[in-house]
């Protein structure tokens, strides 16, 4: 008799099991939907973990409204696939009502104001869970994460002082106005993550295929020709053969070159990558710690 | 591949073997915890596990490289790449456990690297709570000291199933047998003392990368196996109880559609045991029996399930089940009681007073409990029960006598790592302040 799971199955029953603890343990829990890969598996976990039900949490989709018209395009149709409800917070009505100011120059980006958004989206609907797929292999300090991740009233994370998390036993007690960030995907990494998706056959939008596309050569990676990129005249626009490895807003992600156009090449090529996977995003490179004082502040 | 808009199409790859798509997709994981004090390398042998096994990526170096330089240093440090949060870069101490990820054609794993010195006993006994294997440091110069007691004990108390001991440093003393020989005497004789059931010695020097990953030419002696071999071969498959079936239900599935008009699903994760349809099954605490009627899962029904997978069990008969029960075999049953005698660690800066009350947690089930008598503090160096001193603060262990107000479906911490263990939680605060294992 074999009672050996592989590792695919265990990380899969490990993230069934914190979305069914999220379910018994909060009253209105969300999941945080970006259009990228990591939530499309997290949204994947949650359909196996209810079903035959339906997933019993809302997507949020924080919108900066500088998107990639292919992830707003296979968020719909997903949403639709699910039957699940779409809550939108936009980060264009944070700005229209002053609640958030645009950042100015050539390398503008929504991406730190996003944040303001997102809390006043977690705010206006009492979310008291919103569920991530942020992993420990991403970023140093998404390493420290706990699977239940506490935030104070004011949407902050203290990463020097987080519950301890042992065995099975996640604690998500908290007062009222707080929230928990929960993070199901913790263990994975990126090659778990695409082999699941090749294993499963989860269908993801066409970015992360090898395209072709007009782009501009800026901050070591092909940024994408937008309308919400400012092209200054020694920018030379060229047109690549490239996919995404992360998706964002279409103003900080960049490219890779590539000819992986179908599952099985992406995985062999994440096999056999030799950066980092947000090592062509522009939000992480402002400085050593761009991504610990963002989470601190309360964002994703 | 590089992204530098002069490289047209990907290099030849020398740092990582090509994979083909199937290539890891029927690898094992297994978790292990790093535990040692501040210079018997333990950074040095993460980061040689890491890079030796080409788990570091280019920019991951870079960055390194850089913040070494920004601190004067000569060397880059490697460490640097096992620290997260800016106060532990600037400091250049480990507040917190860190997890790590490396896998080889043949496993996943999962390092809990725990920090040394502060709040050490908390961290470790986090990280050791779902390890398979302890890695226990030894700097071959000093041999068996204190903190291999306390990182030993603590193995043993949270029953980490393997225990390797890497005596490091066999470069500072001439790579010679008998300074390994006498290490591994001196620590079998302290170990008798401990329950722990699979205990190695492996002579390396993580510097040098002595019998971590490669074979060293230098200890031709040592006849076992390399630190990497060891970890990719260890037998696991036991480490999860397929004896005793434990389910406890996590939550009810009722999808109240026309399809599933009557459909109650329990949803949960085995804790234990192999669950078969047709299985006679009783409800605890409520004491009803029925048969276990379908395991379902997405993909369909399953013939049987084990731990650690989450299923959804149907029963036979429409009974009264919900969080916090458990489905167990009729003739194999956890001991309901009111009354747990429960080794505790205690996680928080404020301790308990005395008939302190707190909500504890125990499986899915949760309800109020008094500790009501602190038998006595283990000094986890000598292993010392102190019976005066019951003054109890964060990091101490102590065996405690609890009382729930419901009974709680316990079994003991060594049969079942799942349902022995509970944690405790300030009501005021919302904080996990201990964590127990039922004797």
């Amino acid at each position: 008799m074999n009672y050996n799971l592989t590792h695919l199955k265990e990380l899969e029953a490990e993230s069934i099991y914190i979305l069914r603890e999220v379910f018994a343990q909060f009253e209105n829990p969300s999941i945080l939907f970006s259009g990228g890969k990591d939530s499309i598996v997290v949204t994947h976990l949650a359909r196996k973990a209810f079903h035959p039900a339906k997933i019993p949490f809302p997507l949020v989709h924080i919108d900066t409204g500088h998107n990639f018209p292919e992830t707003i395009a296979f968020r719909d149709n997903l949403v639709e696939e699910l039957g699940a409800k779409l809550i939108v917070g936009s980060v264009q009505k944070s700005i229209d009502e002053g609640r958030a100011a645009e950042e100015k120059g050539k390398n503008a980006s929504r991406n730190a104001i996003q944040t303001i958004t997102l809390l006043d989206t977690i705010e206006e609907n009492q979310f008291d869970a919103c569920i991530g797929g942020a992993r420990r292999d991403e970023e140093k300090a998404r390493a420290k994460e706990r699977f239940f991740s506490h935030r104070d009233e004011f949407g902050q994370w203290d990463p020097k002082n987080q519950r301890p998390e042992l065995w099975n036993l996640f604690n998500g007690k908290h007062h009222h106005g707080e929230h928990f960030r929960v993070f199901p995907l913790s263990n994975w990494t990126e090659m778990d993550v695409w082999q699941y998706i090749l294993a499963e056959n989860i269908a993801i939008p066409s970015l992360y295929f090898a395209h072709e596309r007009q782009v501009i050569w800026r901050s070591n990676t092909w940024l994408p020709v937008s309308d919400f990129i400012q092209i200054g005249e020694q920018d030379e626009v060229v047109t690549k053969q490239l996919r995404f490895r992360t998706l964002g807003d279409i103003t900080i992600t960049g490219g890779i070159e590539s000819d992986a156009d179908t599952l099985a090449k992406i995985v062999e090529e994440v096999a056999s990558a030799r950066q980092t996977e947000r090592g062509n995003r522009e939000d992480d490179k402002r400085s050593e710690t761009a991504m610990e004082d963002r989470k601190k502040e309360g964002y994703f | 591949m590089t992204d530098s808009p002069k490289a047209q199409s990907p290099k030849p790859d020398t740092q990582k073997p090509k994979a083909n798509a199937n290539h890891y997709l029927d690898m094992e994981l297994l978790r292990f915890t790093t535990a040692g004090s501040v210079d018997d390398g333990k950074s040095t042998l993460i980061g040689r596990l890491l890079y030796d096994s080409k788990s570091i990526f280019e920019d991951q170096i870079e960055q390194v490289k850089q913040s070494s330089e920004r601190k004067g240093l000569t060397h880059t440090d490697l460490a640097l790449l096992t620290d997260g949060l800016k106060d532990e870069r600037e400091q250049g101490i480990t507040i917190d456990v860190a997890y790590r990820y490396f896998a080889t054609p043949k496993r996943k794993f999962i390092i809990a690297d725990t920090p040394g010195h502060i709040q050490y006993t908390r961290n470790m006994v986090t990280g050791a709570s779902t390890a398979n294997v302890a890695l226990i440091l030894v700097d071959a110069r000093n041999g068996v000291v204190e903190q291999t007691c306390r990182h030993s004990i603590i193995a043993a108390l949270l029953q980490i199933p393997h225990v390797v001991v890497c005596v490091n440093k066999m470069d500072l003393v001439d790579y010679k047998q008998e300074v390994f020989d006498q290490i591994k005497t001196d620590y079998e004789q302290f170990a008798s003392k401990l329950d722990v059931k699979d205990v190695r010695f492996i002579p390396i020097s993580a510097l040098n990368g002595d019998n971590v990953v490669n074979r060293s030419e230098k200890m031709t002696w040592y006849e076992g196996s390399t630190l990497l071999y060891t970890l990719e071969n260890i037998h696991i498959g036991s480490d999860h109880n397929h004896i005793d079936c434990r389910f406890p239900v996590q939550t009810v599935i009722r999808p109240k559609n026309d399809a599933y008009h009557d459909y109650r699903g329990y949803a949960g994760r085995i804790a234990g045991g192999v669950f078969k349809p047709g299985d006679s099954v009783t409800v605890l605490p409520s004491g009803f029996t029925s048969k276990v009627k379908t395991i379902e899962t997405f993909e369909g029904p399953l013939e049987e399930a084990f731990a650690p997978m989450s299923v959804t069990l149907t029963l036979e008969d429409n009974i009264d089940v919900s969080r916090g029960d458990m489905i167990v075999r009729d003739n194999n049953q956890p001991n309901p009681t009111q009354d747990v005698e429960v080794m505790l660690c205690w996680l928080n800066n404020k301790g308990p007073m005395p008939r302190s009350k707190y909500t504890i947690r125990h499986t899915t089930s949760e309800m109020k409990s008094m500790i009501k008598e602190i038998r006595y503090k283990l000094d986890i160096s000598t292993l010392h029960r102190n019976e005066e001193d019951k003054n109890i603060g964060m990091n101490d262990i102590c065996r405690v006598s609890l009382r729930t107000t419901k009974p709680i479906l316990s079994d003991s911490y060594r049969k079942n790592r799942q349902t022995g263990s509970i944690i405790l939680v300030d009501d005021a605060t919302n904080e996990t302040v201990a964590a127990g294992m039922i004797i």
